[in-house]
């Protein structure tokens, strides 16, 4: 069995930084084991936040070697262990303590977004059709973990803080699921563009490459919201210049330029 | 009290999983002002981790079911300890609970003609788990979390209780922390529902997250409410085996429910070997009917690979004891085979097993669309825990209210899969519909304030002491000893043992010494969850010793066979006068002669 070295951030919102830690690899062994190891061990108060272990709810989201990732899908033997591994608390959120994070904000973004409207049933006994091929557009939205890794990475965030005006991509997500599933009847295209900050995404794609579920964020979710925007809101003169022009995307690409 | 933040509600939930989320959404329906609290952020409690699906007779792909076969399909897996009038409206209400879901948004997988999609799972006559490919926990958590925000209730999260408080003989609040500020904070309520899930982190190997230490069951017996049939504790039959650090972490039985089979190093299918009395007509007679029960043909029966948890798990430990394991001590379950059946198999095992494809791929290096898995049992699901009332969920400590895992009696000896997010759904609505009930009725107690500063004195006594007990070891010590002593397989002489140890084991939690300050401290935080903890482990062993038989999840190597005296009683666990554990046995609740007759019928 071989060491490692772990370099983990510690310290409050005060004050802080790295110290490095040596903890056994063994098999198998992901990040979260190795941080376990070292709180059981050295530092009984090192600050994780961890649940399922598997992948499942994205709570030990954080930076390692400078990536966002889940700890606990982030095997050691992914990573050069000939160095230190580093590990610090998500860049985009205020730090609590340690490798945790005050993520509450994103619960505050996700009550302002107006709730799921079903329409009204399509069998007497209240139920509903649906095809499959309609649910797997809004399913792959709907394994979002809320990790909150596309929204750490993403720059409207991270470098231009710009968190009162833009819901950042995991929300995103989110309208895309409400807005495209298939019995929906709320209309929430107004406040992706005035209030929810849509027009500052200018699909770079970073959040769809750090998303642990391979939704694909930029793709599927946010340039088809872009895309409805456009065709609700801009005037007769745009959407006669939009057909004139091969693609809708590109239309989309000369408007987040110039927004 | 004056120096505790108080805050007042006329319902306290405790747990944020589909049961604490479900009673909420109802309790605030009925007009009580909620608040949740919960010790881990919202929609990341241990329900997102269900897999395989919910269990509904809504009949969408096989019309010859109906509640009653789902009624009798549970009290035939739970071995008739189940409380049958629980087990009745269950199978009742619980459609109502699925459609009611989907009107919240949750989209689950469709049939052809655009309905629920409904699939097989061990232990159901028919195809009745709705389903969201392998995550269908996370849907439903997701749900009624997005639903439960718009309703008004107010949410704690990252808060622990540590203790309910009593004014006389019924509930009048709890005290409990904030884990960021390490902060006392008191709740007073007329009316407290626990819903704080599992216990599987009293064992080393599990398929449960950090949370479900069973807090609930030690808060509710502080409390002074009884706790029933904690010796049934499921152990589901695949887990992971390797790596070490993934050990224990669920493969879900829709694996087989897809095809998936059990077999050993020979290549042998061993299910086929041993097949219980009561099941054996109900189960294929060869391979080939087996597979044709898991695509869909309704007239072939169940392969023994899809036999109840309890059994499956059973047959798995056996044929590593007598040397016929995989490598690294489990059985393989293999799902790639099925490409000799179907074409484009591979593109079929990821689009229905997704999560399970990546955490192999990802944790393991294997993939199972080419290779088999290795599997071993886990510490899965409590049967037993707070007993409560079949229809109000409440316990009886009044205004004490209990729904979901945490509560017991609907699953009896042993759970079918599929039953318990069903079970969160269908008696978390009627114990937040209780407890609202009970609150109007009743205005909140008085708090007693030497309670509430003896419990906030006691959980600081960890910061005075220097050079004492690491509470990790500890902790580690007693996961490793309830999996030697008190797991599958067990025996009067080593759980006698237990409760040694366990006595050991708590002089040490009382020693432990926590370093550091009180914000976000998980040293801290896991000494105040050892004496829980310790009490639920010994309300397992005490219970488990006391039941001298073999039935469902609890197999006795000295008492292998099941006793009919013992088949009509459940156990009850409660702090004594003395402050001891006391163990006892009671009468089955009563059955009515309607529900006998189902059973009759469907035998």
């Amino acid at each position: 069995m071989s060491e490692a070295t772990f370099r983990i951030w510690r310290g409050d919102s005060q004050s802080g930084g790295y110290q490095d830690y040596r903890t056994e690899v063994s098999p198998g062994m992901v990040v979260l084991d190795a941080v376990h190891d070292i709180q059981a061990h050295q530092a009984p108060d090192l600050a994780v936040r961890w649940n399922c272990k598997a992948g499942h709810c994205g709570s030990c989201s954080a930076e390692i070697n400078g990536s966002p990732r889940l700890m606990c899908m982030t095997r050691l033997n992914q990573l050069p262990l000939d160095k230190p591994v580093t590990i610090e608390p998500m860049r985009s959120f205020p730090l609590i303590r340690d490798l945790v994070t005050n993520v509450s904000w994103n619960y505050r973004v996700k009550k302002l977004i107006k709730p799921f409207k079903p329409r009204q049933p399509d069998a007497p006994d209240g139920t509903w059709r649906v095809d499959q091929g309609d649910a797997d557009r809004v399913q792959e939205f709907r394994k979002c973990i809320e990790c909150f890794l596309c929204q750490d990475v993403c720059h409207v965030l991270r470098e231009h803080h710009l968190q009162d005006q833009f819901i950042g991509p995991r929300f995103f997500v989110y309208v895309a699921a409400l807005e495209m599933h298939p019995l929906d009847a709320e209309d929430r295209l107004a406040e992706l563009r005035q209030t929810q900050g849509l027009g500052y995404c200018n699909i770079t794609k970073c959040c769809t490459k750090v998303c642990p579920e391979s939704i694909a964020i930029t793709d599927n979710a946010i340039i088809p919201l872009k895309e409805r925007v456009v065709d609700q809101f801009y005037d007769p003169l745009t959407r006669l210049f939009r057909i004139l022009r091969p693609s809708s995307r590109e239309a989309q690409q000369d408007l987040s330029a110039s927004g | 009290m004056a120096e505790f933040e108080t805050y007042e509600h006329d319902v306290l939930v405790i747990g944020a999983g589909g049961a604490g989320l479900r009673a909420a959404i109802e309790a605030s329906a009925g007009g009580a002002s909620v608040g949740v609290v919960t010790r881990s952020l919202l929609g990341k409690a241990h329900t997102v981790m269900a897999e395989g699906g919910i269990a509904a007779s809504l009949a969408n792909v096989d019309e010859r079911d109906n509640w009653k076969v789902h009624f009798a399909d549970t009290m035939r897996g739970g071995q008739y300890v189940n409380n049958p009038r629980m087990a009745q409206l269950h199978a009742q209400e619980s459609p109502a609970r699925v459609h009611e879901l989907e009107a919240w948004g949750a989209l689950f997988d469709r049939t052809r003609d655009g309905r629920i999609l409904q699939r097989n799972f061990g232990g159901h006559a028919y195809p009745r788990l709705a389903h969201v490919g392998d995550r269908t926990g996370l849907e439903i958590i997701r749900t009624l979390q997005d639903h439960g925000i718009h309703r008004g209730i107010e949410f704690y999260m990252e808060w622990t209780i540590i203790r309910l408080l009593k004014d006389g003989d019924r509930i009048a609040g709890a005290i409990g922390y904030d884990r960021e500020r390490g902060r006392f904070k008191i709740f007073r309520a007329a009316a407290v529902i626990l819903a704080t899930g599992g216990i599987g982190r009293i064992y080393k190997i599990t398929s449960n997250s950090w949370e479900c230490i069973g807090d609930g069951l030690a808060l509710a017996y502080h409390a002074g409410a009884a706790l029933q049939d904690t010796e049934f504790l499921q152990f589901h039959p695949t887990g992971m085996v390797w790596p070490p650090s993934i050990r224990g972490a669920l493969v879900t039985e829709g694996v087989r429910g897809e095809g998936g089979i059990l077999v050993n190093k020979e290549g042998r299918r061993f299910m086929f070997d041993d097949i219980p009395p009561e099941y054996k007509d109900q189960t294929a007679d060869s391979p080939d009917e087996g597979w044709r029960y898991t695509q869909g043909d309704r007239n072939a029966r169940r392969p023994p690979d899809l036999l109840t948890r309890d059994h499956v798990a059973r047959r798995i430990v056996q044929q590593v004891r007598e040397g016929h394991g995989s490598p690294h001590g489990g059985v393989f379950l293999d799902i790639s085979w099925i490409k000799e059946k179907i074409p484009n198999a591979a593109e079929h095992i990821k689009r229905k097993l997704p999560n399970m494809y990546q955490q192999f791929k990802q944790l393991a290096d294997i993939d199972i669309t080419r290779e088999p898995m290795e599997v071993g049992p886990t510490t899965h699901y409590m049967m037993g825990g707070v007993r409560v009332d079949s229809d109000t969920q409440m316990s009886n400590v009044a205004g004490l209210f209990a729904a979901g895992e945490c509560a017991a009696g609907l699953h009896g000896a042993n759970r079918l899969g599929g039953n318990s997010l069903s079970d969160l759904l269908v008696f978390g609505k009627r114990a937040g519909e209780y407890a609202a009930r009970y609150a109007a009725e009743h205005p909140a107690g008085r708090l007693d304030s030497s309670e509430v500063e003896a419990a906030a004195r006691g959980a600081l006594e960890g910061f005075e002491r220097t050079n004492g007990e690491n509470p990790y070891q500890v902790q580690a010590d007693l996961q490793k000893m309830m999996q030697d002593l008190v797991g599958i397989v067990r025996r009067q002489d080593e759980m006698e043992q237990a409760l040694e140890r366990l006595g050991q084991l708590r002089s040490r939690a009382e020693r432990v010494s926590v370093t550091g300050n009180r914000e976000y401290n998980p040293g801290w935080h896991t000494a105040l969850d050892l004496p829980n903890m310790l009490i639920v482990a010994e309300a397992v062993a005490r219970a488990a010793l006391e039941r001298k038989e073999s039935r469902g999840a609890h197999f006795r190597d000295d008492y292998p066979k099941k006793d009919s005296a013992f088949g009509a009683v459940n156990t009850l666990v409660r702090r004594g006068p003395d402050g001891q554990m006391r163990v006892e046995t009671a009468p089955l609740r009563p059955m009515a002669d309607e529900l006998r007759q189902i059973i009759e019928e469907m035998k």
